[in-house]
């Protein structure tokens, strides 16, 4: 059907779209997460912003769980290496995430203050977490990752859970909360009205200007003072291979070369920049499933930027360069990658098109009539 | 170097996670489906009280759920985190059914679940209906994939080993999909759900016909619940797995575990209905033995031969030996691929390759393992028998008690006599538990039985491991031990609370607590 080189650059590609599925579609559920104590003052208020998401929540983690299933499937080097290696980091992940499901169902079933206020707090740090988590992950995957292959291509990692909060993945941090934050502030801001769609306003236009200042400032340390690293020896890129066949250095600014050979990749970082920008002003005129579309297109760009600087390399060792995991000696043999392309081809479809139609049958807004008229049904 | 230590802990913390999601994983999958039947009900007789039904057990089904996908999330990322070897080594095939079943299945159910709840005044009533089949669905596709998985590691077919990337690669996606295992299992494992959701329904409304409320309602669910349940144990003990237990090696070591088989008989073999095995003598004492039957059961023929543990442990010394020589032209061929006489012997004995790496807990170099060393890699080749053969009968003694108890209620049931009989209504409640010990016990079984291995005659469990220090375990499995149990505690709070409650939960008026103007709700 395809060649291994091309089936193994779509396979990147459905990488960063899974990716991106997944920002965009669980981006706003943690950000509503973590505005949930603060924008909603009464406890109705808060019903009002649960609700807001509470049919579709679930449905958009379910990019995650999906993500990790085609990891495991098709580049399955990584989802070892990875996942094992930063181990601590993805516990924790793991346990705020825990507080997501019971969080949403069990919260409005009983009526004790208390209850729900810790369950507010158990949904904020299970949005605020994965957040953070999964952007200090993305800082540290530019780094590189402590790790080495033996010839049976058994990973070690060298280092903890601490070494991971170093300053460059903590500027990553700061700016995937602040996008996450401004996703979800205009989530709410299409769904709810009034005090609470006021309150989102405010968010949105603080955390735009937040996030593109340190986007940019994050841009410039990748140019100027952060190691990216380029594969020196010759690569077939039709066969399978052993990553450990390779060599690869490690020098300032070589994330950018994708840049110099695909100009077009500019257009990534710069989507990124206007359409952040842009969100608050159409907010602002109440358009705002356009500033839901222009703060889509910041994940999108953001994640394509970070993702495309880094091709081919997925995963790379700052501890052993040329155990560097990249889709020329990481993926899936090309037989596995031709069916789970047919699969992703049906299947991805169908699933967006029912997504779609769930979206539709629950538009609207959620207002706080409607929860003081559903007491026992509504989140 | 991985300690056995870590490859101990790393197999608790799986076992943990995986058999407290389970507690959850049934109840999903037969739930849902009583409550497509229920909605069913609902559409074709118009009667509200059918919708009520759903409603109701619809909440017990969302607190369920909601546990269902949080312990899931675990099993999801834990075999990269855990078993990271593992991941390496067959994620090109056992990763494929899990990547589809994340599109095909998971968001299915998880998309639909939301409208289940929340799309009652938004959605027409075929509309509804058809969500709440499409989460049935969804839940057990779910099922199918991951026991496609499951199934590829008792029985791994259609794969082969590349010695360039140093893993097993799929060759076969059809023979991995209708794995004979895998149908089994399948069959099986959701009937035993289906089993799991009637047994909920039935002993929770014979809880309300005891204590005489919500009557109309109880004896509603309690009719369709018995009538499901029926014919969903019937299913699980007539096509129960046992079948699947005569194809692949490490399923036949288990059959013979199961049954404490320890030579091989004449066809067809007896079955020993209880006994006390002795690993030491290799005999089974005090063993009460119908003839025929396990034969029959195992093979479904009179002519097929259940192979016994003795027969068994000769074939692994073969293999092991075999598996040593496919292991030192592995080298070889590691260091030279060009050398073309290695590579032919080592084509020759590499589906050994897997026994010859069970010498590795002994001898890192494997080749020069000592007659000592390959007689304890033989004797760990199959799994220890009295677990077995005590799981297993635990297992098939909770099927015959549900067995008496769903024959029973819907004999009654069709009398219309059930909602009198005490004594079956109080069996009904204190069984609840019984589907859940069985299914608890199923998977010791299956899993346990499939020791020394991961993936059976591949890899050896003590190399799947993630590279992880013994202090990571110990931290990890508080931390799940916390989690989990807290979580525990809440959910079965909220449980409690709304199975009291009954259906008075759903504020229709109609229910016993709203008539009586208590202030429970």
């Amino acid at each position: 059907m395809f060649d291994y080189e091309l089936l193994r650059i779509i396979w990147w590609g459905i990488l960063v779209f899974l990716i991106c599925g997944f920002a965009v579609m669980d981006g706003f559920d943690f950000g509503i997460g973590m505005l949930l104590p603060f924008l909603g003052k009464t406890d109705d208020e808060r019903r009002v912003i649960l609700n807001s998401i509470g049919p579709t929540w679930e449905g958009n983690q379910t990019w995650l769980v999906t993500l990790g299933g085609i990891t495991f499937g098709a580049w399955s080097l990584v989802y070892a290496v990875l996942f094992s290696g930063v181990y601590a980091g993805l516990l924790l992940l793991l346990f705020s995430l825990f507080l997501r499901p019971v969080g949403f169902d069990y919260r409005s079933k009983v009526t004790n203050p208390t209850w729900r206020s810790a369950w507010d707090w158990a949904l904020f740090v299970g949005g605020a977490t994965p957040a953070i988590v999964l952007s200090l992950a993305a800082g540290n995957l530019m780094l590189g990752l402590p790790f080495e292959l033996d010839a049976d291509l058994r990973s070690s990692y060298a280092g903890g859970f601490w070494d991971l909060f170093q300053l460059f993945p903590l500027l990553c941090v700061l700016v995937g909360v602040a996008l996450c934050v401004m996703h979800g502030a205009v989530f709410l801001h299409l769904r709810t009205e009034n005090a609470i769609a006021e309150r989102a306003q405010i968010v949105i236009r603080w955390s735009s200007i937040l996030f593109v200042g340190l986007f940019l400032v994050a841009g410039i340390w990748v140019a100027f003072g952060l190691d990216g690293y380029k594969i020196t020896s010759a690569i077939d890129t039709t066969i399978t291979a052993n990553p450990l066949h390779k060599t690869v250095v490690k020098s300032t600014g070589l994330w950018l070369e994708n840049y110099g050979t695909y100009p077009l990749l500019l257009l990534a970082p710069l989507m990124t920049v206007i359409s952040a920008l842009l969100a608050p002003f159409f907010t602002a005129k109440n358009n705002s499933a356009t500033a839901f579309v222009l703060s889509s297109l910041a994940m999108i760009g953001a994640i394509v930027t970070a993702g495309g600087s880094m091709f081919p390399f997925v995963l790379p060792s700052s501890l052993s360069a040329a155990s560097s995991l990249t889709i020329w000696d990481s993926s899936a043999s090309r037989y596995s990658l031709q069916l789970l392309l047919v699969a992703t081809v049906i299947f991805m479809p169908i699933v967006i098109a029912y997504t779609s139609w769930v979206y539709k049958v629950m538009r609207g807004k959620v207002t706080v009539e409607q929860i003081q008229d559903n007491q026992h049904t509504m989140y | 170097m991985i300690t056995n230590e870590v490859v101990e802990l790393s197999r608790l913390q799986f076992a943990l996670t995986a058999m407290y999601h389970f507690l959850f994983v049934p109840l999903t999958i037969g739930l849902s489906f009583l409550l497509a039947i229920m909605e069913s009900l609902y559409v074709m007789t118009g009667k509200q009280i059918y919708k009520d039904m759903t409603r109701f057990w619809g909440k017990l089904f969302g607190i369920n759920f909601a546990m269902g996908v949080t312990t899931g999330l675990t099993m999801e990322f834990q075999f990269g985190t855990n078993w990271a070897y593992y991941s390496h080594y067959v994620g090109d095939i056992f990763g494929v059914p899990l990547a589809i079943e994340g599109m095909m299945a998971f968001f299915l159910e998880s998309t639909f679940v939301g409208l289940f709840f929340f799309g009652w005044d938004r959605l027409s009533k075929m509309q509804h209906l058809s969500t709440t089949w499409l989460l049935a669905l969804g839940t057990n596709l779910s099922a199918l994939w991951i026991l496609i998985a499951n199934a590829w590691m008792q029985n791994p077919v259609g794969a082969e080993f590349n010695y360039d990337t140093m893993r097993m690669e799929l060759t076969n996606f059809s023979e991995l999909v209708f794995n004979p295992v895998a149908q089994v299992k399948f069959v099986h494992t959701v009937a035993a759900g289906y089993v799991t959701g009637s047994m909920f329904v039935l002993g929770i409304s014979a809880l309300y016909l005891l204590k005489r409320r919500d009557i109309p309602f109880a004896r509603r669910s309690f009719r369709i619940a018995s009538g499901f349940g029926l014919a969903a144990i019937l299913s699980v003990i007539v096509l129960g797995d046992e079948s699947g237990y005569t194809v692949g090696e490490v399923q036949k070591a288990k059959l013979a575990a199961i049954e404490a088989e320890w030579e091989t008989e004449e066809a067809p073999a007896s079955f020993t209905l209880i006994g006390v095995p002795n690993e030491e003598t290799m005999t089974t004492d005090y063993a009460i033995k119908f003839p025929y039957l396990l034969g029959l059961i195992a093979t479904r023929s009179l002519d097929g031969k259940v192979d016994g543990i003795k027969e068994i442990r000769e074939r692994k010394r073969h293999r092991i030996e075999n598996g040593m020589v496919a292991y030192e032209n592995l080298q070889i061929l590691r260091e030279d691929k060009t050398n073309e006489i290695a590579k032919a012997i080592f084509e020759k004995h590499k589906v050994d390759l897997g026994h010859g790496l069970l010498l590795k807990k002994y001898t890192e170099n494997v080749t020069d393992a000592t007659p000592e060393q390959i007689e304890l890699a033989i004797k760990d080749s199959i799994p220890r028998v009295a677990p077995m053969f005590w799981t297993f009968r635990g297992m098939v003694f909770c099927g015959v008690l549900m067995l008496f108890i769903f024959v029973a209620s819907f004999y009654f049931n069709a009398k219309r006599t059930a909602h009198n009989q005490r004594w079956l209504l109080k069996m009904a409640f204190y069984g609840i538990p019984l589907p859940w010990i069985a299914s608890e016990l199923g998977w010791v079984v299956a899993e346990y039985g499939r020791q020394p291995w991961t993936i059976a005659g591949i890899l050896p469990t003590h190399l799947s491991t993630s590279s992880l220090s013994s202090d990571q375990l110990y931290a990890s499995i508080a931390g799940f031990f916390v989690m989990y149990s807290a979580l525990l505690v809440i959910e079965l709070f909220l449980m409690i609370k709304y199975i009291k409650l009954g259906p008075s939960s759903l504020h229709t008026g109609n229910y016993h607590f709203e008539k009586e103007g208590s202030s429970h709700v």
